[in-house]
């Protein structure tokens, strides 16, 4: 399951994730290390969730890289000053190497995350994985209720994620909820919460769906009205305050609401590589939707050649290809003039300001897309279009 | 929060400093980390489940041994109270 908070980006209070304690890149443009490597071990997986960020052009299981591959990748991200990775998917679970995997990336003194839907797994399995070396397991769900989730995901599989969650409870390691949220599930927000206080894990994250991939697909049904986000807000500052000292509360906002654009992956090759199951280098999960870019593989280079010098990485790291009102702005070093995937998508131009800035002179694009659903959000209209579900390689 | 100086702070689940062999101490957590320096080092070094908070501010007053002794312990509080709240450590 591939829903990561790293890359979206900002708290309620609307710090970046990596912002928060590590110092932020010098004006003078020196390029530091990446911090986080996004390992997508493979794109298969037991669940068709309706908002899956993954390209909707998936990787086939023949080109997945393999366990001795991937632990070179783990050993080169650690020499460059890399310090965690994430291991997501599709589902990572879905590697029958997955123990081998977790123990190499810990042995290249990764700190080891698993970015999973909690299946296929036991509680052997489980104790397995934490005895390897993981750090973390953060676990999704896809509603309070198992009717939503089940929908949601097009399975079955609400219950067996609350069997997981009490497994985890025996190991000392960390634990985060991530519940995305979106129109057809945001008003169980209290049910939700139910279940993080019963639960009590280190983190929770409510994530909005973002509109890449198949959430792009599915944004007419999944778009939240404004009331719902208002109405939102508030129960998570609550929750926020109630919660202090149990569980850290993060909230990704649904960015086509927000006055300025999301810090997309804290800037554009600047903390975070993502690799594909075939070994491709990304500067994000959606970084394949834009045209014209040659992305390079960990096959043929090493990860400090394509980080360093790869004309990917470089093409909007910087501030050079920023067009205006970016180029001016006192937020060129906050926000990095948003995600440049969003800023294709929405305007065709991928060195446009992410049209969901108030600054932005496409801006109009998406207040045209929030007009159109406060004009027929009462109608039953959308609920009789089907869903546009995830698929699975071949 | 802030603790008691008699609680025995510890790591929270998901939560180690990296190698001591690596250039920088950094405390890893789930998707963040923080870099450590000085002070900030000698406190979480000693949040290991044995010391109390009234044994690691009796030892940052012998290391910092030209500040002044109250001070300290409000500043560490304070900074015990920020992990607390970020879930680095629990007491």
């Amino acid at each position: 399951m591939t829903c990561l908070t790293i890359w979206r980006g900002c708290m309620i209070s609307g710090r970046s994730i990596f912002s928060f304690l590590l110092a932020p890149l010098a004006m003078t443009e020196t390029l530091e290390s990446p911090l986080a490597l996004v390992a997508e071990l493979t794109h298969r997986c037991p669940l068709h969730c309706v908002y899956c960020s993954n390209p909707l052009e998936l990787t086939s299981r023949a080109t997945e890289l393999s366990t001795e591959e991937w632990s070179r990748v783990f050993h080169e991200a650690s020499e460059l000053g890399v310090l965690q990775a994430d291991f997501t998917g599709g589902e990572p679970l879905a590697r029958t190497d997955i123990i081998e995997l977790v123990h190499s990336a810990r042995a290249a003194k990764l700190y080891v995350s698993l970015i999973s839907s909690g299946l296929p797994l036991d509680e052997g399995k489980l104790g397995r994985l934490v005895l390897a070396g993981l750090d973390h397991f953060q676990l999704s769900f896809q509603g309070a209720r198992a009717e939503t989730a089940n929908e949601i995901s097009g399975t079955n599989t609400h219950l067996a994620k609350l069997r997981v969650l009490d497994w985890l409870k025996q190991h000392r390691i960390g634990v985060t909820l991530n519940f995305v949220i979106h129109r057809k599930n945001i008003h169980e927000l209290e049910e939700m919460l139910l279940i993080v206080e019963e639960h009590a894990p280190g983190c929770v994250e409510f994530a909005s769906v973002q509109y890449y991939g198949y959430g792009l697909a599915n944004r007419e049904k999944l778009l939240p009205t404004r009331a719902q986000l208002d109405r939102c807000v508030k129960i998570l500052t609550e929750a926020e305050q109630r919660l202090r000292g149990k569980t850290r509360v993060v909230f990704v906002v649904p960015d086509y609401y927000a006055r300025y654009p999301k810090p997309c992956v804290g800037g554009w090759g600047r903390k975070l590589m993502l690799i594909s199951p075939d070994g491709v280098v990304l500067p994000c999960h959606a970084a394949s939707v834009i045209p014209r870019m040659r992305f390079e593989n960990v096959k043929k280079r090493s990860l400090r050649g394509i980080w360093e010098d790869s004309d990917s990485f470089r093409a909007f790291r910087g501030q050079q290809w920023m067009e205006e009102p970016c180029k001016s702005c006192d937020r060129r070093e906050v926000d990095f003039g948003g995600c440049r995937c969003q800023a294709f998508l929405l305007t065709g131009d991928r060195a446009a300001t992410d049209p969901v800035c108030s600054l932005a002179p496409a801006r109009g694009n998406v207040d045209r897309i929030l007009r159109e659903l406060e004009e027929t959000k009462n109608r039953v209209a959308t609920d009789s279009i089907g869903w546009v579900y995830r698929k699975n390689p071949a | 929060m802030k603790p008691e100086l008699s609680a025995v702070p510890r790591l929270a689940p998901g939560v180690r400093l990296n190698e001591k062999s690596q250039k920088e101490r950094i405390l890893l957590m789930p998707e963040r980390a923080l870099k450590l320096l000085g002070p900030s080092l000698e406190i979480v070094v000693r949040c290991d489940g044995k010391h109390t908070v009234e044994q690691i501010a009796e030892a940052l007053q012998k290391l910092y041994s030209k500040a002044e002794p109250q001070r300290i312990t409000d500043d560490l509080l304070d900074y015990l109270a920020r992990l607390h709240d970020q879930r680095a450590i629990d007491f």
